[in-house]
Parts: C-alpha cells; sequence; structure tokens
C-alpha cells in the first residue's frame, strides 16, 4: 500500500522480475517432474490467474466478494460446453482458444450479474455477492441441460488437428498451455493497475466520495473492474476445465469463492504479487496438508484469523516490511529475534498440534486403535501422558515466545523509528 | 383452507425464527457497522450447546443457559478479537468474523462429530399445539393439543375429515420470538441502557464524552446478539435437525433478509423475515410448473418445450432461490430494502 515502487523509463528491475518469472514458469517441470507436480504445477497456474482477477476486486477496488467462484466456474462450464461441441464437429475454433471462451463467457456473467452487485460498496457488496452466488449455486443443481446435474460434465481435450503435434493429451502439453495463458494474464493483470481505469479504482477504494467530487461515477468504475475481473475469472475457469476434463457444480459452490477470497488474503491483498504466493499456498494447502491431516481446514481458519488480527497485509506485506528493512540494513539487529520467535513458534506449535491431532484422532478413528502419529513420534490419545506432555510443550512454548514476542516488539518499533529518522535525513538532504 | 392456515403459521414460525437471528445481526451492525458473518455459527454454537446442556440439566434450564453461553463466547470473541481489527476499517472486520466461521465450524466437528446429533424438544412440546379439523359437512374446527381418532373419523364414510396438526414446537418459537421482539423493543425504547445504545449509534464520540464506556457497550451488544442467535439456535435445532450443515443452510438467508430489510433497520429486519419464510413456506408447498400452467390455460406446447427442464420445474424447486431472486429485485427497485432509511 504505502511503498509503491517508481519505475523509471527503462527499468531494469522490472525486466529481471518479469525474465524470472517467465523462466519459473518455464523450467518448474523439469525440476518437478513427477506427475503429482507437473498437476500441481498446472492447477497453481490456473489459481494464480483466478486469485490475481480476485485481487482486482478485493486489493485493488476493495471489493469484498463472496461470490468469485460464479464468474471462474460458469467459464468453466461454458469452455466445458464449447470443447464438446468442438469434439462434435460443430465449433471451428482450436482448443488451445477454449479458456478465451471461458473468459468471454465469465465477462459476459460479469456484465449481467456486477451490474446488480456493483450498485451497492462495503459490507452491501458483499452480502449482495453473496447472494449472487447462492443463487447460481442453486440453480446449478437445478437445470441438468447445463450444469450436468450432480455427475457434472465431462469432455475429452484431445479434440480438433493437432497443431505442430501438439494434441494437448500428456499433462506436460497442458502445463505449457496453461503457463503461456498464466504469464499472459499476469502481465495484462499488472498493465491494468497502470491503466488511468486501474488507478481511479484504487482511489474509489481509498476514498469513493472524492472521486465523486473530481466527476467520476464510482458506480461506473466498479463496475467495469468488476466485468475485466470477470473476464480473467473465466480464463482462469476455462483453464480449469482443460486440465481437470470434468466441471463439477462445486466450482460455482460457496466454498470455492471462500477459499479464492482465504488464500488472496492470506497472500497479500495490497501489493500486486500477493496473490500469486496465495494462489501457491493454496494449491499446496488443498493438495499436500489435506492429506498430511485431518484437521487442516482448522489450521488454515486459525491461520487466517491470526492473519487478519496480527498481518492484514498478507504474506507480501510481511516480506516488504522485511524488505525495507533489510534495505536499510538493520536486518542484522533483528534477526537474533526472529530466531527466537521462530524457534519458541515451533515449540508452541509442536503442544498445539499435538493437542489438536489426538483430538480429531478420538473423534474421527478410534476404530484404528489409541495410537496417534504425530511427526514420527506414537502418541497414546487416551493416556494422560500424552495430554500432559503436549500441554505441557504448548505452554512452554506459548510462555517462551510471548517474551520471545516482546522483545521483538520493542526492537521492530527501535528499527522503525530508525528508518523513519534516515528517510527524513535523505529528505532534507536532497 | 387448512392448508393455506397451516402454512401461514409454519411461515410465520419460520419467518419469526429468521427475525430472531436476523435481529441480533441487524443490532450489531447498525451499531458497530460490523457485519457478523459467523452469526449464523453462533446459531450452530447455542444449538450444540442447547443438546449437550439438555442432555446434563433438561431443556428448560438449557434454553437459559445456551444463549447465556453462546453470548459470552460471543462478547469474548468481540473482545479479544474483533476490538483489535476494528482500526483496520469494515472489511477486515468481517474477514474476521469470515475466519471465525471456518473456525466454529471445524470446532463443532471436532467435538460433536460431523454427523447430525439427537437434539429433541421436550417431552411438553412433543405433540401439537392444536389441531385443525376440517369436517365436509360440519365446517372448520379447532382442538387444542391433538386430536383424538374418534374426531378425526366420520361415522359416515361418505363424509370427509381432514385432520391437520401445528406442532407445539412451532408455537413455541412464535411464542418466544415474540416476547424476543417486545423485550428487545422495550430494552431499547423505554431503559437507560437502550438509550445509551441508540445514542453511541449515531454519536459515539458524544456518549463517550458524556462518560459512557462505548467499547463496552459494543462488547455488550456483540454478546447479546449473539447470544440472541444462541437462543435461536437452541429453538431451531431442536426444531429442526442439529447438525454441522445448519450454519451454512441459515447463514446466506439471513443476510438476504438483513438486505431486504435495509441494512440496519430492526422494523425492516422483521417485515422482511416474516415475509421470506412465509413465502419459502409457501413455494415449498406448490407442486405447479410452468407446464401445469400452460396445460391448465389450454395452450398447445411443442414436445421440445414439454421436455424442457426450464419448464418442467415445479415452484417447490425453485423454492431455494426464492430468497436470492427476492434479493436481487429489491436491489433492482429499491436499492436501501424494504424499510432502510439510507444507501450504501
Amino acid at each position: 500500500m504505502a511503498s509503491v515502487y517508481k519505475f523509471k523509463p527503462y527499468n531494469v528491475g522490472r525486466w529481471i522480475i518479469w525474465s524470472l518469472f517467465a523462466l519459473v514458469l518455464l523450467f518448474a517441470p523439469l525440476l518437478f517432474t513427477s506427475n503429482l507436480s507437473v498437476t500441481m504445477l498446472a492447477q497453481m497456474g490456473i489459481a494464480i490467474i483466478a486469485c490475481l482477477s480476485y485481487n482486482m476486486l478485493l486489493g485493488q477496488g476493495g471489493m469484498l466478494s463472496f461470490g468469485h467462484a460464479v464468474y471462474t466456474g460458469l467459464g468453466s462450464y461454458m469452455a466445458m460446453h464449447a470443447l464438446n461441441a468442438l469434439s462434435a464437429g460443430k465449433l471451428g475454433i482450436p482448443v488451445s482458444l477454449l479458456p478465451l471462451v471461458g473468459g468471454v463467457a465469465g465477462m459476459g456473467f460479469a456484465v449481467l450479474l456486477g451490474w446488480v452487485t456493483t450498485r451497492k460498496s462495503g459490507t452491501p457488496f458483499a452480502m449482495i455477492t453473496m447472494g449472487v452466488a447462492e443463487l447460481v449455486f442453486a440453480m446449478s443443481l437445478m437445470f441438468s441441460e447445463f450444469f450436468g446435474g450432480e455427475a457434472g460434465i465431462s469432455g475429452n481435450r484431445v479434440a480438433g488437428q493437432p497443431f505442430m503435434g501438439i494434441t494437448f493429451g500428456p499433462q506436460i502439453q497442458i502445463y505449457y498451455l496453461i503457463a503461456i495463458y498464466t504469464f499472459v494474464c499476469v502481465a495484462l493483470m499488472y498493465a491494468f493497475t497502470q491503466t488511468p481505469l486501474g488507478r481511479i479504482l484504487n482511489a474509489v477504494r481509498d476514498n469513493p466520495e472524492r472521486v465523486e467530487f473530481i466527476g467520476y461515477n464510482t458506480q461506473r468504475v466498479r463496475y467495469f473492474a468488476f466485468i475485466i475481473a470477470g473476464f480473467f475469472a473465466g480464463i482462469a475457469g476455462g483453464l480449469g476445465a482443460l486440465n481437470f476434463e470434468i466441471v463439477t457444480a462445486e466450482v460455482v459452490s460457496a466454498h470455492r469463492s471462500g477459499a479464492y477470497l482465504l488464500f488472496t488474503f492470506l497472500g497479500g491483498a495490497t501489493f500486486f504479487f500477493g496473490p500469486i504466493i496465495g494462489a501457491v499456498l493454496m494449491i499446496i494447502a488443498f493438495v499436500l496438508l489435506s492429506e498430511l491431516t485431518k484437521a487442516w481446514l482448522l489450521y488454515l481458519g486459525l491461520v487466517f484469523l491470526f492473519m487478519v488480527m496480527y498481518a492484514p497485509g498478507g504474506i507480501a506485506s510481511l516480506i516488504m516490511m522485511n524488505l525495507r528493512v533489510a534495505k536499510f540494513g538493520k536486518l542484522r539487529q533483528i534477526w537474533t529475534s526472529y530466531l527466537g520467535l521462530g524457534m519458541t513458534a515451533i515449540v508452541m506449535l509442536v503442544g498445539a498440534g499435538a493437542m489438536i491431532e489426538m483430538v480429531y484422532h478420538l473423534q474421527l478413528n478410534t476404530a484404528l486403535g489409541d495410537v496417534v502419529k504425530f511427526m514420527g513420534v506414537p502418541l497414546n490419545a487416551k493416556s494422560v501422558d500424552s495430554w500432559v506432555g503436549a500441554a505441557f510443550v504448548l505452554l512452554t512454548g506459548l510462555g517462551l515466545f510471548e517474551l520471545a514476542r516482546r522483545q521483538y516488539v520493542i526492537e521492530w518499533g527501535v528499527i522503525q523509528e530508525e528508518i523513519e529518522k534516515e528517510i527524513k535525513r535523505r529528505e532534507t538532504a536532497v | 383452507m387448512e392448508f393455506f392456515l397451516i402454512s401461514m403459521l409454519n411461515g410465520l414460525s419460520y419467518g419469526l425464527l429468521l427475525f430472531m437471528l436476523s435481529s441480533g445481526l441487524t443490532l450489531i451492525f447498525s451499531m458497530m457497522g460490523v457485519l457478523n458473518f459467523a452469526h449464523a455459527s453462533f446459531y450452530m454454537i447455542g444449538a450444540y450447546f442447547g443438546y449437550t446442556l439438555g442432555g446434563l440439566i433438561g431443556f428448560w434450564p438449557a434454553l437459559i443457559l445456551a444463549p447465556l453461553g453462546v453470548g459470552a463466547l460471543g462478547a469474548l470473541f468481540e473482545r479479544l478479537s474483533l476490538r483489535k481489527v476494528h482500526p483496520y476499517g469494515h472489511v477486515p472486520e468481517l474477514l474476521v468474523t469470515f475466519g471465525l466461521s471456518y473456525v466454529v465450524l471445524e470446532l463443532v466437528q471436532l467435538v460433536w462429530g460431523r454427523t447430525a446429533v439427537e437434539f429433541q424438544p421436550p417431552e411438553l412440546l412433543r405433540g401439537a399445539a392444536f389441531t385443525l379439523i376440517n369436517h365436509a359437512s360440519n365446517g372448520l374446527g379447532l382442538v387444542w393439543g391433538a386430536a383424538t381418532p374418534e374426531l378425526c373419523s366420520a361415522a359416515d364414510a361418505a363424509v370427509r375429515v381432514v385432520c391437520t396438526p401445528f406442532p407445539a414446537t412451532r408455537a413455541f418459537m412464535m411464542v418466544i420470538a415474540l416476547l424476543m421482539l417486545v423485550s428487545l423493543w422495550l430494552l431499547l425504547t423505554r431503559t437507560r441502557i437502550g438509550l445509551v445504545i441508540q445514542a453511541a449509534l449515531t454519536h459515539p464520540e458524544m456518549v463517550e464524552a458524556l462518560g459512557h464506556n462505548v467499547p463496552r457497550v459494543f462488547m455488550l451488544v456483540f454478546g447479546a446478539g449473539t447470544g440472541l442467535a444462541g437462543l435461536a439456535g437452541v429453538i431451531g435445532g431442536s426444531t429442526f435437525v442439529t447438525e454441522p450443515a445448519m450454519a451454512a443452510t441459515v447463514g446466506s438467508v439471513i443476510f438476504v433478509v438483513v438486505v431486504v430489510g435495509g441494512m440496519g433497520s430492526l422494523s425492516g429486519a422483521f417485515l422482511a423475515s416474516v415475509l421470506i419464510g412465509v413465502i419459502q413456506t409457501f413455494a415449498v408447498a406448490i407442486d405447479y410448473s410452468f407446464l401445469a400452467f400452460a396445460r391448465d390455460m389450454g395452450w398447445q406446447l411443442s414436445a421440445a418445450a414439454q421436455d424442457n427442464s426450464f419448464a418442467k420445474l415445479t415452484v417447490s424447486q425453485v423454492a431455494p432461490i426464492l430468497p436470492y431472486l427476492f434479493l436481487v429485485l429489491i436491489l433492482i427497485f429499491r436499492p436501501k430494502g424494504l424499510l432502510g432509511t439510507r444507501e450504501g
């Protein structure tokens, strides 16, 4: 929010960052070659587009939407119908352009539904988006011709003429299609933030009243941003349809909308790159964390709660704040505090995690015996020893963490003051 | 006729339950500007507290203690979490309650399991409050409690007698909701604390300058609002099902109620809850589709049109989306809500 990069006319930093991004997209599947990781990478690409398009509303427009999955989901459905039409030989476009069909569909629905939702801002906007999302989800179970009912609709992405031997059959080919779309969409969405519309959207977020005074219609600004966000959301949906080859009603559900909101916020809504971090975390959480522990939704909710309370800028803001500290060469003063915080937090989390896992074990699978494996240690969920032990670890961690935190807060305050002074000094020097 | 009466009463009782929830939500919203996304979660906690306490000390004490417990939890949440987020603005406040709804859902599943629990109303409320007897020759009659079999059957087989009982839990729900409505109104308009609350609504700084602890008033209001949700939870949970999905089913409807009634308007919330309750209950009971309508009107439809799922859709199938359609229509034609005064 505060530290907007000031780019010089020919910006080396920007070229480096974007080239690095392209290289990561290009070489990631060569580094992580297993089937699972390529699938995950493809999903991450899709999630990046979806979360960035969501952040166009949340971060840039201050519009908290509970119904973003409507636009990704309907984009998915339209792309899937187009794919089936293409397979039947009724549609003359190549498979690689199908995400654009999804995008146009998402945009169309945003034009239609956004007209109602963007009439309001703030809290009423949030509630209306939720109402619209519920409406679409309820309809998805009603009209089985279009939505395919409970089973959803499926298709085969190997359709039409192969182009230079690319059939999109193998996962790696679809990954590269997604990677290209991801790169182009991220670039376009970044470009959007630099346009007059993107700028005035920020102004509408910060002070709508003043924007009205200088002669803009805030409702129309929100509406336009909503339409553009719908377009990119639809592209993400279309890519998802190609990637999974099946679309079920889950894609328009409130769960999906909630996940976009949660992870965009966790990543950091106040910086452009925040949602990218959020999207990567989302896929890791959905694919890996849900395998690792049954309590993952609880952990997710708690992390989110604490993030909103203590770091409302998300992970991105934490990174940027520490980069600022590093830039002024103060990271050396505080790294011991970080070490202390990290160590005590780990102790605390181990204790809390052990207790949560034992409760889950007692609730869900007592049939498998009383012993639950936690971080390689067998714990008997029914014995007092493991409970007392876990509680002891938790309380020790909590106490030490509080000590470390107090120390850290003091040091952090001192450093921030020093940085402020340094900035003032530089300004007067100029 | 008895179908209409019973449906009307069912609709009213459901609407009043919605009002019990939306009144707390509206109170919190108009006071603190916070939309409590987790309001339905407190409703769910109320139901589960009622279930557990009901098993230990009986239903009637639980009816009082469970809402108090929920209110205490709500106040604690306001004190520990919401108050910290307050300086950041309304969006983070909404987000923190959104996060809470996730955590509450998981915790409830953790403590009480993922399936529905057996939360029975007490013996007193299990039967019928009254029974409507539609006698083909004697006309419509009413009997308090359940009707005896003799009353429901006629000696002459040609005379048609239909008995329709109205459940006591529903009647109880209506009584509690009306009591709550009256006491809330009295509290807000006739007592000192009510005046302070009303004043803090519009002029928090001035109230603070007069020596009232406005943050504490906020905490009390949040606690009271969630406590009302808890009360609705004990009653709703014993009347309907007590399951982890109960928050989600009622959650989005109460947001619709609050928007339709007009943000922050208590009377608007009342009107909208009753309206939505009645509309939804009637819609569920009506098995009538466009196709049937066309047939009744004597229209000739093509085979393709007859097979269209849109035309075959009955009103009862559309019932779940009616509140949301209502919301969209209200927003188009009256953006400030039925009885709302402010637009924004």
